[in-house]
C-alpha cells in the first residue's frame, strides 16, 4: 500500500488526470444522489437501477418531462452541496481535486466511498505511465484511468506524436511485453476522432487499452503495422470507414467499400448518396 | 526456346472453394504463386453502421448474419457486452442454455469446416457424413428456437426460449452418438495417406508469426500456444467444467486439422458435464429494464468462437442505441496471414491453405 502511494505520489499527474474522464463511468452514481429527493426522475438520464426506470417509463410523457426538469435542478443542487462538502472535509484522498461533479457526488452519498480500494490494476497502470513518461516523453500520456466495468482495464490516452514509439515500447519492453494486438477500432466522437488499441501480454494475461486522439478535419494517426501485423487490415478498415489516415502504412487502400466510393460511412456526418438505400 | 511469362489469375469471388464471396488475385510463375492479393468487401453490409440506429434487441439478428455458421457465439458476444456494461445478473438456467447451445454450435461449425475442407481437397463422402450430423444439431436448434441457421436466440439478460420438454434428453442422446461418430471420422480420414500428404507441412508458420499477425483459435493453437479464452479469460460458466486446450506443434494445416477435431472432442466433454448439471428449473430471463440503456462508457469483451477471438467493442452514451459498435471478427484478422503463406506455394495448395484458415465471409466483410 505504502509502495503504491509512493508511486502515485511520484506522478500525481496520473491520478489527477483521471478526473476529467470519470464522469462517464460514474454518471449513474451521481444520478443516484438526487434519487432520494425527487423519486421518479433521475433515471431519465442513465440510472442503472431497473426499478425506478420501469416505473418511469409507464408514466405519461408530460409528467416525465416535468420530473426530469425537477431532477436536473435537484442534481445541480446536490452537486453544489457535494462540492462544498468535498472542499471542506474529504480532501485527503490524493485524487479528489474536487472540480468534477462525479467525484464530489460520491463523497456525501457514501462516506466509506473514498477509501474504496484502488483497483487491482492501478499499480500496472501507474507503472505503464511511469515507463512512458521516462522513456518516451514527459507529456506522452494525456490521460490514464481504470475502466472499471471492463474488468478494471488500464486505459491510457496517448499523445498522437508519441504513439509510434510508445507502441514499440509496449511490444518490446520487458515489463509490458504486449506482443499480441487484440483489436483496433476507430470511433468518431463528433469533435475529434479516436483510434483504440487493445494490446495484450499473453504470458501474464494483461490487456491494456490505448487511445490515440486526432483532429477530425485532417485525421491522422501513425501506423503501427510495422510493429503489429494485426493492425494492417484493421487500419485499412478504419481508413475506409472513418477516413483516418495512417502515415507509415504499407498499403492504405479501401478494404470494404468499392474503390470509387465517396465518403466514409461510419463518420457521424456521413450522408448517403442515395438516402433510399 | 521456351518463353515464360507471369500469369495473373483471378480466383473467386464466385468459386466454391473460397467458402463464400472471397476473391484473391494471384500472380503465377508457372505453377508457383509469387504474389497474392486478397480482395474483400463483396459481402459488406455495414452491420456496424446499421447498429447505430437500432436498439440492442434489434441488433441481435444482425449478429446472426455475421458468422452465419456460428450464430450462437455471435449472439453471445453482443449480449455479453451489454450485460457486463449494465452489470446484469443472468439466471443460471439461462446461462446453462447459452453454454450448451454455444458448444453445440462449435461442434456444428467444426463439422461444416471438416466436411467442406475435405471437399476442397477432393474427398466427397466426408462432406455428407458431416452434414448429416450437423443436421441433427440444427434440428435441435430448430426445436429450441424455431430457426436452423440464424437463431436470434439470446437476449440481454437471458435467452428467448426455454428448453422444451425432453430437449435436454435429446441433446444427451446426440452427444452420445457424436462421440462414436467422431471415432468413425478419425478412422475414415485422419490416417488417410493421400490426405496426409496433401496437408502435412503445408501452410506452416511458427508461434511468433502467429502472434505477430494476431491469429486466434485453432490457427494460433496449432503452433503450440496454449490460448483459449474459455480457459485463459473465462466467461460464462466455463470455469466450472473440466476440459483441455487442444494445441498442435508444427503450425501446419495438419495440426490445425487435429486441433479442430480435438476441439469437437472437448466440446463433447463440456456438453456432457453441462447437461448433467443442468438446473431442473429456473428462470430463463433475468431482471432487465424494459428499455435497455447501458450507462455511458465503453467496454471490450471477447469470447472464443469456433474461429477464434470474437470481440465486441461497445461505446455507449447512455442511449438505447450504441454510439459505436465494433466487432473484432476472427476470420477477418486470421485471413491477413494468407498472402504471406501463399508466396512460394503451388497453385494447388492455395485451396488447402485457405481452407485451413477456416473463414466465413459474412464475418470477414461484416
Amino acid at each position: 500500500m505504502s509502495d503504491e502511494e509512493l508511486k502515485s505520489g511520484g506522478e500525481p499527474g496520473s491520478a489527477s488526470e483521471t478526473q476529467p474522464e470519470q464522469p462517464k463511468p460514474e454518471a449513474p452514481a451521481a444520478a443516484e444522489t438526487p434519487a432520494a429527493a425527487a423519486p421518479p426522475a433521475p433515471a431519465a438520464g442513465e440510472g442503472e437501477a431497473p426499478a425506478p426506470r420501469r416505473k418511469e417509463t409507464d408514466e405519461e410523457k408530460a409528467a416525465r418531462r416535468k420530473a426530469a426538469l425537477e431532477a436536473k435542478e435537484a442534481a445541480k443542487a446536490a452537486a453544489a452541496l457535494a462540492k462544498a462538502a468535498a472542499a471542506s472535509g474529504t480532501a485527503p484522498a490524493p485524487a479528489a481535486s474536487g472540480e468534477s461533479p462525479a467525484a464530489a457526488g460520491d463523497a456525501p452519498a457514501e462516506p466509506p466511498a473514498p477509501p474504496k480500494p484502488p483497483s487491482p490494476n492501478q499499480p500496472r497502470l501507474d507503472r505503464a505511465v511511469a515507463l512512458l513518461r521516462e522513456l518516451i516523453a514527459e507529456d506522452a500520456v494525456e490521460e490514464a484511468y481504470i475502466n472499471e466495468p471492463n474488468d478494471h482495464l488500464p486505459t491510457l490516452v496517448l499523445k498522437n506524436d508519441c504513439w509510434k514509439e510508445a507502441a514499440a515500447l509496449f511490444r518490446d519492453h520487458q515489463e509490458l511485453g504486449c506482443h499480441y494486438l487484440r483489436n483496433v477500432s476507430g470511433v468518431d466522437y463528433e469533435t475529434y476522432m479516436e483510434v483504440v488499441y487493445y494490446p495484450l501480454n499473453m504470458e501474464r494475461r494483461e490487456t491494456y487499452c490505448i487511445k490515440v486522439r486526432t483532429d477530425r478535419e485532417q485525421p491522422s494517426v501513425p501506423s503501427v503495422t510495422p510493429i503489429w501485423e494485426t493492425a494492417n487490415w484493421n487500419e485499412r478498415e478504419i481508413f475506409d470507414l472513418l477516413g483516418v489516415d495512417f502515415p507509415g502504412h504499407p498499403d492504405l487502400r479501401r478494404i470494404m467499400m468499392p474503390d470509387d466510393w465517396v465518403g466514409h460511412p461510419l463518420r457521424k456526418d456521413y450522408v448517403p448518396l442515395d438516402p433510399e438505400v | 526456346m521456351i518463353r515464360t511469362e507471369e500469369l495473373l489469375l483471378n480466383v473467386g469471388p464466385q468459386h466454391p472453394s473460397t467458402h463464400g464471396v472471397f476473391r484473391i488475385v494471384v500472380k503465377l510463375d508457372g505453377e508457383v504463386i509469387t504474389e497474392a492479393t486478397p480482395v474483400m468487401g463483396y459481402l459488406h453490409r455495414g452491420t456496424e453502421k446499421l447498429a447505430e440506429n437500432l436498439n440492442f434487441t434489434q441488433i441481435i439478428p444482425y449478429t446472426d448474419r455475421m458468422d452465419y455458421v456460428s450464430a450462437m457465439t455471435n449472439n453471445y458476444v453482443l449480449v455479453h457486452a451489454v450485460e457486463k456494461m449494465m452489470e446484469l445478473e443472468i439466471p443460471e438456467r439461462a446461462e446453462f442454455l447459452r453454454l450448451i447451445v454455444m458448444e453445440m454450435q462449435r461442434i456444428a461449425s467444426h463439422l461444416v469446416w471438416w466436411g467442406t475442407y475435405l471437399l476442397d481437397i477432393g474427398a466427397m463422402s466426408p462432406f455428407l457424413f458431416a452434414f448429416s450430423d450437423r443436421e441433427r444439431i440444427l434440428e435441435l436448434f430448430n426445436e429450441l428456437c424455431g430457426a436452423r441457421l440464424t437463431y436470434n436466440y439470446m437476449r440481454v439478460g437471458g435467452v428467448k426460449w426455454d428448453a422444451p420438454e425432453g430437449w435436454i434428453e435429446k441433446v444427451k442422446r446426440f452427444v452420445k452418438d457424436m462421440k462414436l461418430r467422431l471415432d468413425e471420422y478419425h478412422n475414415l480420414v485422419s490416417g488417410n495417406e493421400i490426405f496426409l500428404s496433401r496437408i502435412k507441412g503445408v501452410g506452416k508458420y511458427d508461434a511468433e508469426t502467429a502472434i505477430r499477425y494476431g491469429l486466434s483459435g485453432a490457427n494460433l493453437r496449432s503452433t503450440g500456444v496454449k490460448w483459449d479464452l474459455r480457459k485463459t479469460e473465462p466467461y460464462s460458466l466455463y470455469n466450472r467444467f473440466d476440459f483441455d486446450i487442444v494445441v498442435g506443434r508444427n503450425g501446419d494445416c495438419y495440426d490445425r486439422y487435429l486441433c479442430r477435431m480435438g476441439e469437437i472432442e472437448q466440446s463433447i466433454r463440456i456438453l456432457e458435464q453441462a447437461l448433467e448439471q443442468f438446473p431442473a428449473e429456473g428462470e430463463t430471463m433475468g431482471k432487465v429494464p424494459r428499455v435497455i440503456r447501458p450507462p455511458g462508457g465503453e467496454i471490450y469483451v471477447r469470447i472464443e468462437s469456433p474461429r477464434g477471438e470474437i470481440g465486441c467493442h461497445l461505446v455507449s452514451k447512455g442511449k438505447a442505441e450504441p454510439y459505436r459498435l465494433k466487432f473484432r471478427r476472427p476470420s477477418f484478422v486470421n485471413l491477413q496471414i494468407l498472402p504471406k503463406l501463399l508466396v512460394g506455394e503451388s497453385m494447388t495448395n492455395l485451396v488447402t491453405i485457405l481452407g485451413g484458415i477456416d473463414i466465413v465471409l459474412g464475418e470477414v466483410d461484416c
